[in-house]
């Protein structure tokens, strides 16, 4: 064991760890570094040498504040980790069932790396959303996840199965009540059953404080329908870990996703995509403006299995970078071994287009509103992917507010 | 004696060390038209472009005053705000931008400059109705990202359309005739011509003379090698057009 693990796991305070092959591999484990080709541009040192405690019990908290103005939702609230059943609006309606545990006893296959492990071996609580056959929610559900306690290691752990023709709406918002040092380390695992339609958005809106690890598994059956936007609107070190199984065939996948870092913040968006049978369409736009000091990271993985002929998939990232300090690396992986398919991928990385920024100007725009304007123009692609109205403004109204976007 | 609205004096200016602009003198007075005419690499588009602001030339020399004050001193917006408008030889596609957002954007810059209120919603749209009815430019454009997908005749009347939204004291056309067929250079010039004013200056940038039998200057100039070698009238454009500019540039080079 290396002295910086030995030291965290010693000091990680009123931990306890459940899931006897979890546990294991956290032995098995250390903390992954920039020599492991996953985490290559991805610096865990600053997560490594904070002393963390989990919390005790949930917290009561008013999440008014974290509500999205004409969005009608059920609300499922996490403070620190802690499910809290009494500042939540739990579903009440035919064929919704959210049930919490707080031991995780279904194991994984393999384990990848040591946060992976520890997210399910000191799992703070589990909640369940199960969709039911051909339910159609009337309400969108909205999982809030609020950081109230400085140096808390929260691990939430969501699963939603949408069965067979169910069809949901979920946000999942992260934020904390001030400016505050706090890891999250989020596993969610979503189901869509034949023909069940999922939207998911997920607006990760925490503090330059925090540091906040999502790992997403989606696994898709024939004829689904998945959309998945990752907004990454502030955040100190914010890391998502996208993937998605296409099981069966007609599937459709949307993954998009903006990231605007600046001063210090880092963003990386890890995103897989298996296409394993025939006829099912993937598509991905990520785009991101990086100011400051900030730094991003796009790994998009995309496999076409021998099996998955007539499979469209594509993949896009793009990226403006605002300053001479700023930073984006981008990996494009495409492993196609199907021969009837059309694939493409593009990651680009540049600046603002002098000629427009001056020409603008030359109407009498400022330097700051000809540059919002051009930056609010490239991301505006993807904030017209949020289908929800609601949510759109509420997203559009966050970036305004940060002064990243003119409306 | 008027005072004047711009007055170039000993203008010189470089891109990369290459100078371009090599000691040029105009005064504009309010309410001229003048033409500055001239062959290829003369430094036509250059004049535009160092009067507009872009940063890529480096003043070397000389002096402009605009409405009294130190143009050169200004930033691009400033001397937008101050009544200066280019209409560019290309103008910029801007992908996503809308043309409205984009126009609401700098009228509003505009009107704040003079310490107006913003203009509400309902009187903008009147103007925006009122002004691309001046260049027949249709609604449908103005909903349109900026310049994107336009044609090269809808690009110019764009440019048009933005000056008289803006209303400027200065406009300056750089080559705003290149690329237009006969039926849109009728169109911009009708529109440039429904701008004129006593109050409103134009430096008209061209190549060919057909664009000044639309818009009549005041004065013609040639430029060459970066100065004004002759000035004249309108006819001037008219000999230029018939006896092309080798005899200005032996007479240039004789008084050299």
């Amino acid at each position: 064991m290396s002295p910086a693990k030995e030291k965290w796991m010693r000091t990680l305070v009123s931990h306890e760890f459940t899931n006897g092959k979890a546990a294991a591999a956290i032995e098995q484990f250390d903390f992954p570094t920039t020599r492991d080709e996953d985490w290559k541009y991805t610096r865990v040192a600053r997560i490594a040498n904070e002393e963390w405690k989990v919390a005790s019990d949930a917290a009561i908290i008013d999440t008014k504040a974290f509500e999205i103005d004409g969005l009608d939702t059920y609300t499922l609230v996490f403070v620190d980790g802690k499910f809290s059943s009494t500042s939540s609006r739990m579903p009440a309606e035919q064929g919704i069932h959210v049930s919490q545990e707080t031991v995780l006893t279904s194991e994984r296959e393999t384990y990848e790396h040591f946060f992976q492990a520890m997210a399910d071996a000191a799992c703070t609580d589990i909640i369940n959303i199960l969709v039911e056959k051909n339910t159609i929610a009337t309400k969108a559900i909205h999982i809030i996840h609020v950081s109230t306690q400085a140096q808390s290691l929260a691990q939430p752990n969501i699963r939603l199965i949408a069965m067979s023709g169910a069809n949901i709406h979920c946000v999942e918002s992260f934020v904390c009540t001030s400016e505050i040092k706090v890891f999250t380390n989020r596993t969610l695992k979503i189901t869509v059953e034949e023909n069940a339609h999922v939207h998911w958005d997920k607006i990760q809106l925490e503090s330059d404080a925090n540091f906040l690890m999502n790992e997403d598994n989606v696994q898709i059956s024939s004829n689904g329908n998945f959309t998945i936007n990752t907004l990454t609107i502030d955040g100190g070190w914010v890391r998502n870990a996208l993937n998605i199984s296409l099981d069966g065939q007609n599937i459709e996948a949307n993954l998009n996703g903006f990231y605007m870092p600046r001063r210090k913040q880092f963003v990386d968006n890890h995103t897989k995509v298996d296409h394993r049978l025939p006829h099912c369409n993937s598509n991905e736009l990520y785009k991101g403006v990086l100011n400051d000091q900030s730094t991003g990271v796009f790994n998009g993985k995309v496999y076409v299995h021998l099996d998955a002929q007539k499979t469209n998939a594509f993949q896009s990232c793009a990226n403006i970078l605002l300053s001479d300090d700023a930073q984006m690396n981008t990996k494009p992986e495409l492993e196609i071994y199907a021969d009837d398919v059309k694939c493409s991928h593009g990651t680009t990385t540049g600046q603002l287009d002098e000629e427009a920024l001056f020409y603008l100007k030359s109407r009498g725009l400022s330097e700051d509103n000809a540059r919002r304007l051009l930056t609010s123009a490239f991301i505006g692609d993807v904030v017209s992917k949020i289908e929800n109205d609601a949510v759109r403004e509420y997203v559009t109204q966050q970036l305004v507010q940060r002064e990243l976007l003119v409306a | 004696m008027t005072t004047s609205l711009i007055t170039i004096e000993g203008l010189r200016a470089q891109i990369e060390e290459k100078e371009i602009l090599r000691g040029l003198t105009l005064d504009v007075k309010p309410g001229e038209v003048h033409a500055i005419m001239g062959p290829n690499g003369s430094g036509k588009s250059t004049l535009a472009s160092v009067l507009a602001g872009r940063e890529d030339y480096e003043v070397t020399g000389g002096s402009v005053t605009f409405n009294g004050k130190d143009l050169l001193e200004m930033p691009a917006e400033e001397r937008a705000r101050e009544g200066l408008f280019l209409a560019f030889q290309y103008p910029v596609e801007i992908p996503g931008v809308s043309n409205m957002n984009f126009l609401k954007a700098a009228v509003g810059e505009m009107r704040k400059h003079k310490g107006l209120e913003p203009l509400a919603a309902k009187d903008f749209l009147k103007l925006v109705k009122e002004k691309a009815a001046l260049v027949e430019l249709q609604d449908h454009l103005a909903n349109r990202a900026v310049n994107e997908g336009f044609s090269g005749g809808e690009k110019k009347r764009n440019e048009i359309f933005q000056m008289a939204m803006l209303e400027p004291s200065l406009g300056i056309l750089d080559e705003t005739d290149s690329g237009l067929d006969i039926d849109a250079l009728r169109i911009v010039a009708n529109g440039v011509n429904a701008l004129r004013s006593p109050e409103r200056s134009f430096i008209v940038i061209t190549h060919y003379q057909r664009l000044l039998d639309y818009i009549v200057p005041d004065f013609v100039h040639v430029l060459y090698k970066g100065r004004i070698v002759k000035s004249g009238t309108k006819e001037l454009a008219l000999e230029l057009e018939e006896r092309g500019y080798d005899w200005i540039k032996e007479e240039a080079e004789a008084n050299a």
